[in-house]
């Protein structure tokens, strides 16, 4: 295994997201057999080749500035696990 | 056995209705009837809205384009007042759509009525349907197979007669794979044809839903609906939708077909190589001329698939943070731990990995090596459609290089199991459209019999033209007809 790939603690912490030790151990195992096997794209010269974003050649898509129907709060509210005063309640933030 | 409604093709019902034969009513009544009699051993079904979808069918107006037909919806499709849990713990139980996609919005215009949550892998990561958060989904043909994925559940109602059509998503694969394990047809429109609004996303620039049906005929039907511009995804095309029906005269005398030298190598399983060749042979018979073309940057399609729809999955997925939807751990000290634990406890490995691995190529510093790099391929793969196109009308290929797997028979390795979406995955990149229809059958280790699926490729925007070669097919094969016995 090449430890040299990926840090897979420090990339879990990028994304928000714990993992057990276990989870740890085996995801560095098989990103690391991924990530050898994408390596495989340094053969190709791609030097002059743009880079593709999108499938479809469309850009720059724009509509009229005018107001259209919300979802209103008290539906957009429905699905969160924790409100309070018709908001979503969010845990702390800033340090007591 | 006797057919039930729930057998019968959206053509075949429409008749019904207009004769005066059957009711609206009568064919939601028996959709219902077949899950509750069938249902249990597949495990396709997460919901069922039986109420709600008895009175659309007494509503029903039998003259618009669907009207009366009942259609299963991947559960990653928003039906106001349904569930949409994405096969995920993370929205099981706590998340109710309050508003509907621009295809169910479509579908309901036209009469159909949505029947039912279907089961998928979570977030439509994996190609067996084996990461839902939520059940395993069977096979209809093999109890100890996976139908595919991630669209398994809409593959497995149809194929098992508990649904009449279904509506399913392909980032990679994700139609036309569980469409070609479970042997019905399963068509990805190209990227733009159809509104992705409403459907939770997964990679935003491979999405694409698209139907999965019995017949060709009954995807041309359901693609006549839900296709067109949508002023609520700026990435839908503004381009014409012809009338797909027209195309499907079976007259296919005279089209040039390729395949690609890449797509027939070693390591296909040997039945559905020969049951490939076999449906390339009766399309040669049909008058179509079979050319024999080069995509050269096909072995580099599954490296550049999963670097850009994990760097797309991990910005996606960060709107799951237990605020605004989703289930949230108790009482955690402070946000970080909050956004830590809750996504840790809602989200499966499959999901975890793809955004850890998402995560790390768009990270300072790798960014340009492996992100960057991957859209130029991607540009590569592309050119080599757009080149092959000017010599050919459409593309021939195997779907998938095996038929369903075994369950539980490839879990522990993810790069296998990404290679397995080798001749799929390219259509996504390059933006254009495919279709799976059933070309045969190949025989499991157990002795059980696993249907073929043969891809057709066309160009961005000419789904009539892969429409109509998989009609003319179906008109003189029978591979379509056949159905799972039920044990």
């Amino acid at each position: 295994m090449q430890d040299n790939n990926i840090d897979v603690n420090y990339v879990a912490d990028l994304a928000r997201l714990e993992l057990t030790e276990d989870q740890c151990e085996r995801f560095s195992g098989q990103l690391n057999k991924v990530i050898d096997f994408i390596k495989q794209l340094e053969e190709l010269d791609t030097d002059s080749i743009d880079p593709m974003a999108h499938a479809s050649p469309i850009y720059d898509v724009m509509r009229n500035d005018v107001s259209r129907p919300g979802l209103g709060s008290e539906i957009a509210l429905l699905n969160s696990p924790m409100t309070s005063n018709n908001q979503f309640k969010v845990t702390r933030v800033v340090e007591s | 056995m006797s057919l039930s409604l729930a057998d019968l093709t959206i053509r075949q019902l429409q008749s019904e209705l207009k004769a005066g034969n059957i009711s609206p009513v009568d064919i939601v009544n028996d959709v219902i009837k077949s899950i509750e009699d069938k249902d249990s051993e597949v495990g396709a079904y997460l919901s069922i809205n039986s109420e709600d979808a008895i009175t659309r069918a007494k509503e029903a107006d039998i003259s618009k384009p669907l009207g009366g037909i009942p259609v299963s919806i991947k559960d990653l499709i928003n039906v106001k007042g349904q569930p949409c849990s994405c096969g995920s713990r993370i929205l099981k139980d706590s998340y109710t759509s309050t508003f509907d996609a621009t295809v169910i919005k479509k579908l309901k215009e036209a009469g159909a009525i949505p029947l039912g949550r279907v089961n998928m892998d979570e977030f439509a990561m994996g190609s067996s349907t084996e990461n839902s958060g939520i059940q395993i989904t069977k096979n209809p043909w093999d109890f100890d197979s996976i139908p595919g994925g991630s669209s398994g559940g809409s593959a497995a109602s149809v194929s098992n007669g508990t649904a009449i059509a279904s509506l399913g998503s392909d980032t990679g694969g994700s139609i036309r794979q569980p469409a070609s394990f479970c042997g019905t047809v399963g068509l990805k429109p190209s990227y733009g044809r159809v509104s992705r609004y409403g459907l939770v996303a997964f990679a935003s620039s491979l999405d694409q839903i698209g139907p999965i049906t019995k017949t060709s005929e009954d995807a041309a039907i359901i693609l006549n609906t839900i296709a067109g511009k949508d002023q609520h995804d700026s990435t839908s095309l503004d381009s014409e939708v012809p009338d797909y029906l027209q195309s499907l005269n079976g007259e296919i005398k005279g089209l040039r077909i390729g395949m690609p030298k890449e797509y027939f190598t070693e390591g296909i399983d040997s039945g559905v190589l020969s049951s490939v060749q076999q449906g390339i042979q009766t399309l040669n018979d049909l008058g179509a001329e079979i050319v024999d073309i080069s995509l050269p940057h096909t072995e580099y399609a599954v490296s550049t698939y999963y670097i850009i729809a994990t760097a797309e999955a991990s910005a996606n997925l960060a709107r799951f943070d237990a605020v605004r939807y989703g289930n949230r751990v108790s009482d955690p000290t402070n946000i970080i731990e909050h956004y830590r634990k809750s996504r840790a406890q809602g989200f499966g490995e499959e999901v975890k990995r793809r955004i850890i691995l998402g995560t790390y190529v768009l990270s300072s510093g790798y960014s340009d090596a492996y992100y960057v790099k991957a859209q130029k391929v991607r540009t590569l793969i592309r050119n080599d459609f757009t080149e092959a196109f000017t010599k050919v009308d459409a593309i021939v290929s195997p779907t998938a290089p095996t038929p369903a797997f075994k369950i539980g028979e490839m879990s522990n390795d993810p790069l296998q199991m990404y290679l397995a979406d080798i001749f799929t995955i390219a259509a996504n990149l390059a933006g254009i459209c495919g279709i799976s229809t059933p070309c045969g059958f190949t025989t499991s280790d157990n002795g059980k019999k696993l249907p073929v699926g043969l891809q057709l490729l066309g160009p961005a925007l000419q789904e009539a033209t892969v429409l109509k070669i998989s009609d003319a097919f179906e008109k003189s094969t029978d591979w379509h007809k056949q159905r799972p016995k039920q044990i």
